[in-house]
């Protein structure tokens, strides 16, 4: 029969929702929309071409690398472009524009192509880029640092491109890394409703605490991340800040430590970064934990103004630790 | 009503549209079947009947070994032509009986019991009766029901679930029986209850379903013990642990039966076949099937005598309008893939389900992204994803460890996984695969004994 050539056989089930990975990672990057294009209209122009060689430099890598080495392309799951954009977002808005360039080019082949691809990277890509910069290029990294809306200053427009050979002669321009900065220069005068919309210095997409709540709910609503853990590291942070955060206990600026930084954008779309984060909710609800913590030291006790990366890439390394001591209790198991 | 639910599961298309308002039409007897000799969960039977041996609608043609076994009857009238390797919709091929019918449709009944006078019937009685007419669980697994009907004496059971859930997506034919036999179904309820000797029952039905509902509701007004519970409209709501689960808040202990947590649970199905065995004395030898999917030109709700092919059944439903590229036993979520229509509707075939090329979406299976969506879709609360890496790489001692055997393969993983990664049947290769270790040690202990 005829027929029987035509009839296909698998195993069950014989639907599938409409989800795949190429949906999740284009969630992500319109869960990013909002603070980028805040970002951009902060930090000018010049802040797009950054976004813009990190996102590009991340899908070439990728596509060169599986080319040379006769892997399957996997660009076409957005998942290059997921990592290039969030390196940008992460970048200071007036970095030498080879920065992004290398700093993705590492996430994709070193974070994440050499460990095997999508889904067997130990560390967030994008955050492994940033930290590979900050590591090896710390003036470059910090001297990119923009005020928001320096565009409007006189001899400038939104198109400017070449900052970076102003920062000689133009200082008005140059803002503090961000506000959480240690001593030195005097930090800019920001207001919390500065810091919830934006108006401050900072890495591009880090800024806008509200557009960042906004993609956050987004992925919530989508099922792509759950609240558990960014809720938690960011509450975490507030916590030990309220009590030893100010001159007093119980008397720290508990508001200032969890809309200022890289604490949201890092919270929200780098620690839930699904191959590097616990499985089960209660493994996330640990990783935020811990991150909370760790940043909340760094950022008192530690050398850099901010801690937020190298808080989610030691959680990296322990997620597998943590999905280890919270395999759920099966269903019918006896109670302990 | 108070709607309720579990913990994990999915929400697929529910696709009862096709066929829910279309009541039940009994299909004429074919003019041949083909009974395979095993359908059923234990022995396989033997056939009692020679070749060229007269049979009638009715009439046991086989028995099984043991406790854990059944009985199969002829469903139509006619001769025993051959007894031979068929092909099968779950094993692939199997011994089975073909009867070619004589065109008369003679039948041969059991003893009947009057409706008025169930009270007379000693619970003994009815297991002989469920026992002798080959009643397995009509909700797919096909378990004998006379052993549900004898738990050992240390298990206290209190209470009877009838399972109404019918949970996988296209099916309707429980809906229809439950509509259009209510009273039969309360009369085969009451008769297990009184077999088991438990007095309280639940009839939980998805809310999906509000005409079920509604019918039953009111049949069981003047039944002391009975209730009816609407339940959320979630897959896999008719899985019998979660539907335990949901009504008595009660979790059937790892590896356990439903017994081990006082609970005895029926399809609606069973219970239609148990009041028809006990009352008019007809034994399991039709059923009703929905016959459904894209490619079926006119869907529909078919009372169909066990062997009958499912092409013959296809064909009475009006053929295929566009090719079909799956056809089920079976809902789409649990259903049995097969390669031709040459296969015998059996006693656990509650639907054939033919997909168009429009509702099957062949994926490609990618690395796992960690996602987590299969461990909050899992209603046995394991983790889908390791399992599949496990048994992939072949470390099925490690699954086992993880609970591959708790898996209930329900397919709620598979079917919200991004990376389409085929989970199910991975687990299934595992469970394969450690069966097969373990009988091997089995073997090796008995040789070592010696």
């Amino acid at each position: 029969m005829t027929l029987d050539r035509q009839l296909v056989v698998t195993t069950s089930p014989h639907i599938r929702s409409d989800i795949s990975v190429k949906r999740v990672m284009i969630d992500v990057v319109v869960a990013l929309a909002p603070t980028t294009l805040i970002g951009v209209f902060f930090f000018g122009f010049r802040s797009a071409l950054v976004l813009a060689v990190a996102v590009i430099s991340a899908v070439a890598a990728e596509a060169l690398t599986q080319k040379v080495l006769k892997w399957d392309v996997t660009t076409g799951d957005y998942s290059a472009c997921v990592t290039g954009l969030l390196l940008g977002l992460n970048l200071p808005p007036g970095v030498p524009l080879w920065l992004p360039f290398l700093g993705s080019a590492f996430a994709i082949i070193i974070a994440k192509l050499t460990f095997g691809g999508l889904g067997k990277n130990i560390f967030n890509p994008a955050l492994a880029g940033r930290v590979m910069l900050l590591a090896a290029w710390p003036i470059a990294m910090t001297k990119g640092w923009l005020k928001p809306e320096w565009w409007r200053l006189p001899g400038f427009s939104f198109w400017t491109l070449n900052v970076a050979d102003r920062f000689g002669v133009s200082l008005d321009v140059v803002s503090s890394a961000t506000p959480l900065v240690k001593g030195g220069a005097t930090p800019n005068p920001f207001t919390l409703s500065d810091l919830i919309i934006g108006r401050v210095g900072g890495c591009i997409g880090e800024t806008s605490a509200i557009a960042l709540l906004i993609g956050g709910a987004y992925l919530v609503y989508r099922r792509h991340i759950y609240w558990q853990l960014p809720a938690t590291y960011i509450a975490t942070v507030g916590f030990l800040a309220w009590i030893f955060g100010g001159e007093a206990y119980f008397a720290g600026d508990f508001l200032m430590h969890m809309f200022a930084g890289g604490l949201v954008l890092g919270a929200i779309f780098m620690a839930t970064d699904m191959v590097t984060s616990p499985i089960t909710i209660k493994g996330q609800t640990i990783m935020g934990i811990g991150c909370g913590l760790l940043t909340f030291l760094v950022r008192i006790k530690g050398g850099p103004p901010e801690g937020v990366s190298y808080s989610i890439l030691i959680m990296n390394a322990l997620t597998p630790l943590i999905d280890r001591f919270t395999i759920p209790k099966r269903f019918g198991e006896k109670k302990a | 009503m108070q709607v309720k639910s579990f913990r994990g599961g999915v929400h697929p298309p529910t696709e009862k549209k096709y066929t829910e308002k279309k009541a039940l039409v009994a299909m004429p007897p074919p003019g041949r079947i083909v009974i395979p000799l095993r359908q059923h969960t234990g022995a396989p039977t033997n056939a009692i009947v020679k070749i060229g041996d007269h049979v009638a609608a009715g009439q046991c043609i086989a028995k099984g070994p043991g406790f854990i076994t059944t009985t199969m009857h002829a469903s139509i009238s006619g001769e025993a032509v051959s007894i031979k390797q068929r092909n099968h919709p779950v094993f692939r091929s199997c011994d089975a009986v073909e009867i070619k019918s004589d065109g008369k449709d003679e039948w041969v009944y059991g003893k009947k019991h009057p409706r008025e006078r169930l009270d007379d019937i000693a619970p003994d009685e009815i297991k002989k009766i469920v026992t002798e007419s080959g009643i397995v669980g009509l909700g797919g697994a096909a378990f004998p029901t006379h052993v549900k009907l004898s738990p050992p004496p240390e298990k206290k059971i209190d209470l009877y679930i009838l399972n109404g859930a019918e949970c996988e997506p296209y099916l309707t034919a429980d809906d229809r029986v439950m509509q259009e036999r209510t009273a039969d179904i309360i009369l085969g309820l009451r008769l297990m209850m009184k077999a088991i000797g438990v007095t309280r029952a639940i009839i939980g039905i998805e809310s999906n379903k509000p005409d079920s509902i509604r019918a039953l509701t009111a049949s069981v007004a003047g039944v002391p013990g009975v209730t009816v519970h609407a339940l959320h409209t979630k897959y896999p709501q008719g899985a019998e642990k979660q539907l335990i689960r949901v009504l008595t808040g009660r979790e059937v202990p790892r590896g356990g039966l439903p017994m081990d947590a006082g609970v005895a649970i029926n399809n609606v199905g069973t219970a239609l076949a148990v009041a028809e065995a006990v009352i008019e004395g007809k034994p399991l030898v039709e059923r009703a099937v929905t016959v459904t999917g894209s490619a079926i030109a006119e869907p529909k709700n078919v009372i169909v005598r066990l062997g009958t092919s499912f092409q013959e059944v296809i064909d009475f439903c009006g053929g295929f309008s566009k090719p079909p590229v799956k056809l089920l036993m079976g809902g789409p979520m649990m259903g049995i893939a097969q390669y031709t229509t040459d296969v015998p509707v059996i006693k656990g075939t509650s639907g054939i389900v033919a997909l168009a090329a429009q509702d099957v979406r062949i994926v490609e299976s990618q690395t796992c992204i960690r996602c987590g969506q299969c461990v909050n879709a899992c209603p046995m609360y394991l983790l889908p994803s390791t399992l599949g890496i496990l048994c992939e790489r072949h470390k099925f001692e490690e699954a086992r460890a993880l609970g591959l055997m708790d898996c209930v393969e329900c397919g709620c993983c598979t079917y919200v996984c991004p990376a389409g990664r085929p989970m199910v049947h991975m687990f299934k290769f595992g469970k394969l695969e450690l069966f097969k270790q373990d009988q091997k040690k089995r073997a090796q202990a008995q040789k070592d004994k010696k």
